[in-house]
């Protein structure tokens, strides 16, 4: 190839530069004009999208992003300080995915996630104050301390879980997909996965069945571009995720996931299909995680540059100028709905450090929901 | 009362609890159009329809994982392996979502779900379709598994799982499918999960059998009988729960023990079921406890081969005379 021709996709970049020099500080592939323009070009289409919304609902919107974002921080914090123990996943950079789909659905519609999900908890209603709870292994926590950053539950809303074998909850997704279609309800699920997940022959499987058999599944690959420490480029032949879906007959889209709105409204029209003609949906949602894969990524994968050039696409960034300059919510709205957001993190973290352990008893309860006497007639 | 196979036994059990709750249905390979690959669900299509019964693609992880997650939803799934040696694409869904779910969810989410089919031996079909795979799934807390050998006992268990909260790991044995037996009609008819039967009484030696070995230690008990050596011939029927009390009141009894089965023996149930009577009823014994297992091998193809790998009511007779002293 010679240097005339247009430069590798960044990821294939980065890639030959890990190869070349184990850790990289290379300068990424960032040309910053075209960075400013697509960043301009990202602001003009969230203000065309934001007059399907009232001011509350863009504002709820903003509260919930933010909320997560302050969340996640304090998890990190409480991670390092020892309080949180084995893998821990955080949601910073993906926060639009969540609340901008979640927005889309109703609070009896079923969401199921990976291990990535604290935010998709709390984007659904679950309390900050039960998922730390959770985190810190606490009796009050959501799934009363037994399952942990990666396996958050609530019946009551909707959320169910938190599966942490990668792909696995596809299938368990299309599952409650195919309950509600047969009890005859118009409830839809929202199913997240992160981009590796769709290597996985539970991806294929689902898909198939979904479409084969119209189960109103909407199928969210948050394409963060790394599973685990390998980039798309390294484990993927065909990167166009979307696409996966003509595999299956099934309607698509490809969503740019730092754009809150963006997600919603391309969840609209996912959710509408799945209520009306019970079709299943795939949205690839391109996306970037801030943070490491967990806490303990060395992040010697990508470059600092890399995380920077994202960074200036952080989708609470774009949601804050577009409410501002649209004259939405002022600075001062704004800042006291982070003090607040701040606020409700703070008493999460108290509340879960004061909550108790689980009862040593708890050990063998919930094992079986009919348990057995053996020998009982 | 009425005379049925273990298939019949099987097939009547699924009709009553498919006509009993709505919230049951029916899904797995070829159980619809075609009837069942082993006719167990014959004529299901035709009574309940396709919404009821439902013919999969070849997809074992993606069906099971459906089924948990409709479970998760509310619905009551039983899905069908064509045969068990199947399910080991599906058992990171069985393991890991169907055995898990209520304690990683602190008890919010129960998987009342029926995982079914034939398992164990079959005839000349050689390693990957001919094997017995019931230690994998009763290691796992969370799981039930079950091991019918009588066509009353299929009928009873079944319908037993099928309204069981907990997700049920039910292993027909594919050469007894035709095996004839005495059933009650009553469509109300259930045995417990967790309770082992004693199917022969006997004084001097407990043979601790399940699934195919139940007749195969039957008919080795009559000819034991006639040598002189009275057994006690005891079926768990459930592997998890154990019913480990049945068990260790014969040997207290008996005072010597045989376990017949056709798994391989390393960690195995009968590993499992010996190190119990160990611990419980050391000081009753008066030889130490013999296994009589399947060989240590793949299954192989050729006849005579596949004849030395699953134990025979020979073997099982020579295991009583040797914890007997009778040789």
């Amino acid at each position: 190839m010679s240097k005339q021709t247009a430069a590798p996709p960044s990821a294939a970049k980065a890639e030959e530069q890990q190869s070349s020099t184990g850790v990289m500080d290379a300068p990424p592939d960032v040309d910053s004009k075209k960075l400013k323009q697509e960043r301009d070009e990202a602001k003009e289409r969230q203000k065309d999208r934001l007059s399907g919304l009232s001011r509350e609902q863009a504002i709820e919107l903003y509260r919930q992003m933010l909320l997560i974002r302050r969340f996640e921080e304090k998890s990190a914090e409480a991670y390092v300080a020892g309080k949180i123990g084995g893998f821990c996943h955080l949601y910073i950079g993906q926060e639009a995915v969540g609340v901008g789909s979640i927005s889309a659905i109703r609070k009896d519609d079923y969401v199921l996630a990976s291990y990535r999900e604290h935010g998709l908890a709390l984007a659904k209603g679950m309390t900050a104050r039960s998922i730390m709870a959770e985190l810190f292994g606490k009796a009050t926590g959501c799934s009363k301390g037994k399952g942990g950053s990666m396996h958050m539950f609530d019946k009551e809303l909707g959320f169910l879980g938190g599966h942490a074998i990668v792909g696995g909850q596809i299938a368990l997704a299309t599952g409650t997909a195919f309950a509600t279609k047969y009890q005859g309800t118009d409830q839809v699920t929202l199913c997240y996965f992160g981009e590796a997940a769709v290597n996985q022959g539970a991806f294929h499987e689902s898909l198939n069945m979904a479409q084969l058999w119209k189960l109103p599944c909407i199928y969210i690959c948050e394409n963060n571009q790394y599973g685990m420490g390998t980039s798309l480029a390294r484990a993927m032949s065909l990167r166009d995720i979307s696409k996966k879906a003509c595999a299956y007959e099934m309607a698509s889209e490809f969503v740019d996931g730092m754009d809150v709105l963006a997600v919603r409204e391309a969840t609209l029209r996912a959710v509408e299909r799945a209520r009306k003609e019970y079709l299943p949906t795939l949205l690839e949602i391109r996306t970037y995680r801030f943070m490491g894969h967990s806490m303990s990524d060395p992040g010697n994968y990508r470059t600092r540059a890399e995380i920077e050039k994202y960074q200036e696409r952080d989708p609470i960034k774009l949601f804050t100028a577009t409410l501002l300059e649209e004259k939405v919510a002022d600075e001062k709205t704004l800042e006291e709905i982070d003090r607040k957001v701040r606020e409700e993190v703070e008493d999460s973290l108290r509340f879960a450090d004061e909550s108790p352990l689980p009862d040593p008893k708890e050990l063998y309860t919930d094992v079986y929901a009919s348990p057995i006497e053996p020998g009982r007639k | 009362m009425s005379t049925l196979t273990i298939r019949d036994a099987l097939n009547q059990a699924l009709k009553e609890e498919l006509a009993r709750d709505e919230s049951v249905f029916l899904m797995g390979e070829e159980v619809a159009e075609y009837d069942g690959a082993y006719k167990v669900t014959r004529g299901l299509l035709h009574e309940f329809g396709p919404k009821r019964v439902i013919d999969t693609p070849i997809t074992e992880l993606g069906f099971a994982g459906l089924g948990v997650g409709a479970a998760m939803a509310g619905l009551r799934p039983v899905v069908e392996f064509m045969t068990f040696n199947f399910s080991i694409l599906a058992t990171d869904q069985i393991i890991n979502s169907a055995a898990k779910m209520l304690y990683m969810s602190g008890g919010q989410f129960k998987i009342p779900i029926v995982f079914r089919g034939p398992g164990g031996s079959a005839f000349q079909v050689s390693s990957q379709h001919s094997q017995a795979l019931e230690s994998w799934y009763a290691y796992f807390p969370g799981l039930k598994v079950v091991m019918p050998s009588t066509p009353a006992d299929a009928k009873g268990l079944l319908k037993s799982a099928i309204r069981d909260d907990d997700p049920v790991v039910f292993i027909e044995q594919e050469r007894m499918y035709g095996h004839k037996g005495e059933v009650p009609d009553d469509p109300d008819f259930t045995i417990p999960l967790g309770l082992a039967d004693v199917k022969r009484e006997g004084k001097d030696v407990t043979i601790v059998a399940r699934s195919l070995m139940v007749p195969l230690a039957l008919k080795a008990a009559e000819q034991l009988e006639q040598q002189g050596v009275s057994c006690e011939v005891i079926d768990p029927r459930t592997i998890r729960p154990l019913d480990i009390g049945t068990i260790v009141e014969s040997v207290k009894k008996t005072n010597r023990v045989v376990i017949a089965e056709e798994s391989h023996p390393i960690c195995g149930v009968g590993a499992e079921i010996s190190a119990e009577i160990m611990e419980r009823a050391f000081d009753y014994l008066d030889a130490p406890v013999k296994r009589v297992s399947g060989a240590d091998v793949p299954m192989p193809y050729a006849k005579n081969l596949e004849n030395l790998a699953i134990p025979d009511v020979e073997r099982i007779v020579a295991a009583v005379r040797e914890v007997a002293y009778l040789d």
